[in-house]
């Protein structure tokens, strides 16, 4: 794993029992496994805990402003097509902030893999609520307990057009690594969700203290169901449904752009002409 | 050789237009952005011109997406640029900020019209020229630039790209809407005759690569994605490796004050001025943008009325020419600073000047002052 | 109608991997994942504490080992191996 990992950037700063740690690993696993070429990958990643993760792989990587890692990745993948773009960050970075440029990107349908790790809040700024909290959970802004209703984020991706939607949690370390692979290397915007344990914010404020409480919950609780309707791919306290959820295919952004521009300059060769636009 | 990203020769078009012809003539292929009056013709005509150069039109979701794509594509390599006005203009400014930290070379184009809010869409207006400078929040440097005339909407939006590239940051273009909807001679200049500045690359390999290292120049060379080295920025504050160090008062100082010198200490190169009369000026009249073409047309008017008037014209608003006001401070009576907005630059002005003796000719609304208000203000009529 | 996958026994009998488990102690945060799912109770609390104040984990059952990798793979802080024995990489 060290040829992964920048020099001297090991220990990370995740908590003990944090599942961004096994998203890292389960990630750099993945890549060894498919051998791609290390030189065209790039991370992107957003504000929050695990958008520290560009800084701790060993590969071309941007940490944006909170939100815009897809955005970023969307301006990268369209110009530079040559390129595996790789957005990891959180549901709050992902889904709050930036829900607007998720939910185009993946309406484009651009050549992208998302990787959101939903730890059900906001982390780093001390464990406030965010828009995948569950109901009724304690956090640092719903000290009555939460009383909105969560994103259900398979769903969400799944009715904005990806083509491959699966969601996994940190126990799930082998299908989470097949999963990565999967959308690393299927065309399209591919999203893979990981339900995250976060002991020191979440955890501990919803009678789950120790790393082993909450990764605990997430085995006991888990089932896998490939193929439901993503509409009913709940997460809460009692059961986490996870699996793979889309597995389609249409055009991709990228393809549909080459396809077009070649037949315009060639159309302005046949015709010989410079442009065809009115000054 | 005809070339098709450079249609060198003769048009009759409208600046926004003319912007984006100078963009794609200064080497630029992507765009991303989003529509907005008076700004859309400058997308709608990269839509129609960037695919046929092999470039890439993106319309993003929103204004905010827009700037982060184009941050995106520079890193990959690719001249980018957006376009937009007022109410687009303030929503790009937390990832300005962003360009100015990861030093990306960008071009923000911001057509301005009436504000604030959703104000005046389809009138001038010069509004928009302190929040260039000042709209992101933190310390930094940025450069602006104000074209009169379609014809320098082209030539200032080349410029803007080799500037960008020149010193890593991002350059603004501030037309105000008059320009950029008016319809004037263009000539677009042939390949001999147009210079391209490209970014400086990398001359080490990967493994002695330090993303944030400057050269004298204070600017670091900067590498690409996808050609082997590995490395990665950050908007927070970060050393030359590009790591994060934000317990640092050293690092931060050391880090903020190089963004903002690279600028600062560069300003010679950079800053540009008309002057017209200045030699033996008692009066001197200050204006940019729209407003130049009347200061022009008051001051020759003046000339023949036998007053002593001369023109400064800011072509570069920021880094502000402060040297050359104050060149022209030691040798009048007086300034008039004539602005389409309620005093901005005025500001400046006063700061190297006598406010007792400075004019501020405001104008609010669709058009610039005619020549004949602005003589008034020259003459003094109006005290 | 909801429908989950059965595993399926398996038909042939499996392959124990011969390994040695390799710990990085002063990278372990202590959050005793590798201990709490480990299928075979191998892995238990090094009475010894790291540089970061907590107990890292070590072999207590080595000869009950089956080589499957969770303690690799579910630790977060990249601080347990497994390697093939007569492997010197992980």
């Amino acid at each position: 794993m060290e040829k992964f990992t920048r020099k001297g950037m090991i220990p990370h700063i995740w908590c003990a029992g944090c599942g961004d740690g096994v998203i890292l690993s389960e990630f750099l696993r993945a890549l060894d496994e498919l051998k791609m070429n290390l030189d065209k990958i790039v991370v992107v990643s957003g504000i929050g805990c695990i958008g520290r993760i560009s800084g701790y792989v060993n590969l071309d990587g941007f940490h944006t402003t909170h939100g815009r890692p897809i955005a970023f990745a969307v301006g990268l993948k369209a110009t530079r097509p040559d390129l595996k773009v790789v957005v990891i960050s959180g549901d709050g970075d992902l889904f709050a902030i930036g829900g607007n440029h998720f939910i185009h990107a993946a309406r484009r349908n651009i050549d992208m893999t998302v990787i959101c790790s939903n730890n059900f809040n906001y982390g780093m700024t001390g464990g406030q609520s965010g828009p995948t909290t569950i109901l009724e959970d304690r956090t640092t802004t719903t000290p009555y307990g939460n009383i909105e209703h969560p994103f259900n984020l398979v769903h969400l991706a799944a009715a904005s057009g990806a083509v491959y939607v699966a969601r996994w949690t940190t126990i799930h370390v082998r299908r989470l690594r097949e999963s990565i692979k999967k959308a690393l290397t299927k065309k399209g915007f591919t999203f893979v969700e990981v339900i995250t344990p976060c002991p020191e914010q979440y955890g501990r404020r919803n009678k789950m203290p120790g790393p082993r409480d909450q990764s605990n919950w997430l085995k006991e609780k888990s089932i896998i169901q490939h193929f439901t309707d993503p509409l009913k791919a709940e997460v809460g306290p009692e059961k986490i449904v996870v699996g793979e959820f889309v597995d389609a295919d249409k055009p991709e952004y990228t393809d549909l752009l080459r396809r077009q521009v070649i037949a315009i300059q060639g159309r302005l060769d046949q015709e010989g002409k410079l442009t065809n636009a009115p000054l | 050789m005809l070339r098709r990203d450079l249609l060198s020769g003769a048009h009759f078009t409208q600046g926004d237009i003319a912007c984006a012809e100078g963009a794609i003539a200064a080497g630029c292929r992507f765009f991303a952005g989003y529509p907005i009056t008076p700004a859309t013709e400058v997308a709608e005509h990269m839509a129609r011109r960037l695919p046929e150069v092999g470039g890439v039109y993106l319309q993003m979701e929103d204004e905010i997406g827009s700037v982060a794509a184009i941050i995106g594509a520079s890193y990959g390599g690719v001249k980018s640029m957006t376009s937009t006005s007022g109410p687009g203009f303030s929503l790009m400014q937390e990832n300005i900020g962003l360009a100015v930290m990861t030093e990306t070379p960008i071009v923000i184009v911001d057509v301005m019209r009436g504000g604030p809010s959703t104000g005046q869409p389809t009138k001038a207006g010069q509004q928009d020229v302190m929040q260039a400078k000042w709209g992101s929040h933190g310390d930094y440097e940025i450069v602006a630039l104000s074209p009169s005339s379609v014809q320098e909407t082209f030539d200032l939006t080349v410029q803007a790209f080799n500037l960008a590239e020149r010193y890593r940051i991002p350059v603004f273009v501030m037309i105000d809407e008059l320009i950029g909807h008016m319809r004037e001679r263009l000539v677009i200049p042939s390949p001999d005759e147009i210079e391209i500045v490209n970014r400086k690359k990398p001359t080490v390999p990967p493994d002695a690569y330090n993303p944030f290292k400057p050269d004298k120049d204070l600017v670091p060379p900067m590498a690409v994605f996808g050609e082997g080295y590995r490395f990665y920025a950050t908007g927070l504050t970060h050393d030359e490796t590009g790591h994060p160090q934000t317990d640092s008062a050293e690092e931060q100082a050391k880090l903020v004050r190089r963004l903002c010198d690279k600028i600062r200490k560069n300003r010679d190169a950079i800053v540009q001025v008309k002057k017209i009369f200045l030699d033996d000026a008692k009066v001197c009249l200050i204006a940019y943008g729209s407003e130049a073409r009347s200061a022009i047309a008051a001051v020759t008017r003046a000339r023949k009325r036998g007053i002593k008037a001369g023109f400064l014209g800011l072509t570069t608003i920021w880094p502000f020419p402060d040297k050359e006001i104050e060149a022209v401070a030691d040798q009048v009576d007086r300034i008039v600073v004539a602005e389409m907005n309620y005093g901005q630059i005025v500001r400046e002005v006063e700061r190297r000047f006598d406010y007792h003796k400075i004019t501020f000719a405001s104008k609010l609304g669709e058009d610039p002052h005619t020549p004949e208000e602005l003589l008034t203000h020259i003459a003094g009529d109006e005290r | 109608m909801e429908r989950s996958r059965k595993p399926l026994s398996p038909q042939h009998k499996l392959k124990i991997l011969e390994v040695d488990i390799v710990t990085m102690p002063d990278r372990c945060k202590g959050c005793e994942l590798c201990i709490e799912l480990c299928p075979k109770d191998v892995l238990d609390y090094d009475p010894k504490l790291n540089v970061h104040g907590v107990h890292p984990p070590r072999v207590v059952n080595e000869e009950a080992c089956v080589g499957c990798g969770l303690c690799e793979e579910i630790c977060p802080d990249l601080a347990i191996f497994q390697r093939r024995k007569g492997e010197d990489k992980c």
